[in-house]
């Protein structure tokens, strides 16, 4: 059998995936798994998720040749700009698919985590769009630094529930999802932000997230004559708009395949979000991957200047590319992204996420050739971080 | 699994009464209180314990366990610790001894390595929430039984009959039964619900006797339950109880329970 980076049958990619949930959450799980599949391969599914993507979403996002950038750095890089997507990133690709799997399962209410804000907005959004109840957790920390997306959350008719356990943010709210999943098995479908947790979300949000790749192959087939760039580049926490631009081209290995992680203050400052070089294996939110952990394996708190980087797990998709060294992967400290999104703001006019500075620092840690066709992900606008942009850069 | 047959938790289940099952969290409310609360519980007539080893990130656990478990681990507990202050337990105990913990800190200790310091200390079984049954099967119940450890799986109200046959059938000591669709600690009492699924449960005949958990606090949900199981096991409210008294009134809680004995 042909070698592949996708998921196997039994919902793992290589040793990493799986389902190791408690019994409380099997049925509902299983249920997804059983039908996750079946329902996506329905006509009507596609028509009305590829319908709501062009018309609400605002897709195809455009593949922009950032021609400045590709001066300064001496080669062609391309940007795929889902910032540009309602609310503002790719995470709304994800939601859009799985309130549509919702409705399909029969399910009335909605349940979501959220770190920086962003997926809680993306799933608010949706939940209003179709009019059914949304519960958002997000750990209390993260509710006090990022006010605006808790106010967006509210105003789209979204509850906002605060994690008060552990360390209150993001892994915290993810736990809270999870045991609200358990105390409502019947009527609430889990949105799961990104693509971790247990086998099917890995692979059913890295399905959603696809389209990134999908356009990409007929954008860059139009202005270059390839479908096949040299390299791909996406920032990584849990990996979802990485999934989503890697997703086509996992088992193309003319195309490499560049992950960003979040270094913090560095590697080995003990502030620190690069899970691929601290993670070991583990378990966290029900899948085998690497994560940062204590040697007695309790889960420890990442650090990163960006609120949706610092998860300390991986989807385990990107720890199988880790792992097999499909992708390279390389760690950028909150200093370099921040300096990577200062300069796109004012060569390209284009103020990207703190997540995305992290890509976009690759230039100044790698040269790449004259000839090399680079994509690199805009995961996401910067607006949710001006603060921190004003506060870092003293503007 | 012929050595399990004489496993203590398989002893226990024959004797001819209900069985109280008491969980608490090791290394809490004090670091070195771990086995005075094991001796303590055998002196009041506990008839099973359950060794908490905290996780960070407990998921299926309530409020009140995740305190618990938050403030054992600020208190020092790991995996090794907790084996060295059980070295010496069988000396003074001879209840069955049960270890419930997530599966990472066993993953990262090794799980055979985990099984090994189990069985030498004088553990006789594991609860482990997020082990899936079919993992289990697949790849450690070998293991397990190797060391004479028993695997406790659960079962939910949700849990299809298909499924509690299965785990029924991978089952070698008892079936943990998770009263309702909630995480640890939730509101007491029994609705007609509960007492449904308990009566679903009890027609199955399954070979394994089940014990009831998740939602036991009193002598009156404790008395519910055991009409219809062989055991019940309380753990929040038992946790609750030595945070707001002591370790030294544990009879005050047990003797609560038992009251109608």
């Amino acid at each position: 059998m042909k070698e592949t980076y996708n998921i196997n049958e039994k919902g793992y990619y290589g040793e990493f995936g799986g389902a190791y949930i408690p019994e409380m959450l099997y049925p509902n799980v299983e249920e997804l798994r059983q039908n996750y599949l079946k329902i996506m391969a329905e006509p009507s599914f596609q028509k009305e998720f590829h319908a709501l993507l062009k018309d609400y979403v605002g897709r195809p996002s455009p593949l922009y040749f950032a021609q400045r950038l590709s001066e300064k750095y001496n080669t062609k890089i391309y940007l795929k700009r889902e910032d540009l997507n309602h609310t503002g990133a790719h995470k709304i690709n994800n939601t859009v698919g799985q309130i549509l799997m919702a409705q399909r399962l029969g399910k009335t209410r909605i349940i979501a985590e959220t770190g920086a804000g962003q997926h809680g907005v993306a799933t608010a959004t949706v939940c209003a769009l179709m009019g059914i109840e949304c519960v958002v957790y997000m750990g209390e920390k993260d509710i006090a630094r990022q006010a605006p997306n808790v106010a967006r959350m509210k105003m789209l008719g979204a509850k906002v529930v605060p994690a008060l356990s552990g360390s209150r943010t993001l892994k915290d709210a993810t736990n809270e999802a999870m045991r609200d999943w358990i105390n409502n098995p019947v009527n609430t479908h889990y949105i799961v932000g990104s693509v971790v947790g247990p086998h099917p979300f890995p692979d059913m949000v890295a399905r959603f997230q696809a389209i990134v790749s999908e356009e990409i192959k007929s954008q860059l087939l139009e202005k270059e004559g390839t479908e096949n760039p040299d390299y791909l580049i996406a920032c990584v926490g849990g990996g979802s708009n990485a999934a989503g631009t890697y997703y086509h081209y996992l088992d193309n290995e003319t195309v490499k395949i560049i992950a960003v992680e979040a270094a913090g203050l560095g590697i080995d400052s003990g502030e620190s979000a690069a899970t691929s070089v601290l993670g070991k294996e583990g378990i966290i939110h029900g899948s085998k991957t690497l994560l940062m952990q204590t040697k007695d394996g309790q889960i420890t708190e990442p650090y990163s200047i960006s609120a949706g980087l610092d998860y300390p797990g991986v989807g385990p998709m990107h720890a199988n590319l880790y792992k097999t060294g499909r992708a390279e992967f390389i760690a950028i400290t909150d200093d370099e992204a921040m300096t990577a999104g200062l300069e796109l703001s004012q060569l390209e006019g284009i103020i990207p996420a703190i997540e995305t500075s992290h890509a976009l620092a690759i230039f100044e840690h790698k040269t790449f050739k004259p000839n090399d066709i680079i994509v690199l992900n805009l995961s996401g606008r910067g607006d949710k971080d001006l603060q921190n942009y004003i506060d870092y850069f003293k503007l | 699994m012929k050595n399990l047959i004489m496993n203590r938790i398989n002893q226990k289940l024959k004797e001819d009464k209900k069985l109280l099952s008491i969980y608490f969290t090791a290394g809490y409310p004090d670091i070195n209180d771990t086995t005075t609360v094991i001796q303590n519980l055998e002196k009041n007539g506990v008839d099973m314990i359950e060794i908490g080893l905290p996780f960070s990130d407990p998921l299926a656990d309530g409020p009140t366990i995740q305190a618990s478990s938050t403030k054992a681990l600020h208190n020092g507990m790991t995996s090794e610790l907790l084996f060295e202050q059980l070295k010496d337990i069988r000396k003074s105990v001879s209840i069955p001894l049960i270890i419930m913990g997530y599966f990472n800190p066993m993953f990262q200790f090794g799980v055979e390595a985990f099984c090994n310091r189990c069985q030498e200390v004088g553990i006789d079984g594991l609860i482990i929430p997020d082990l899936p049954v079919d993992v289990y099967n697949d790849q450690y119940k070998d293991i397990f039984e190797k060391y004479g450890l028993i695997n406790v799986l659960l079962i939910t109200p949700q849990t299809s009959d298909d499924r509690i046959r299965f785990i029924d059938s991978v089952s070698d000591g008892f079936i943990y039964m998770v009263s309702s669709a909630s995480v640890t600690g939730s509101s007491s009492g029994f609705g007609n619900e509960q007492t449904d699924y308990f009566e679903r449960i009890a027609s199955m005949n399954l070979k394994n006797p089940q014990i009831i958990g998740f939602g036991i606090s009193d002598n009156e949900t404790f008395t519910q339950a055991t009409k219809y199981a062989k055991g019940a096991i309380i753990g929040s409210a038992f946790i609750k109880h030595i945070t707001n008294y002591s370790i030294s009134s544990i009879s005050n809680f047990t003797d609560k329970i038992k009251q109608s004995d």
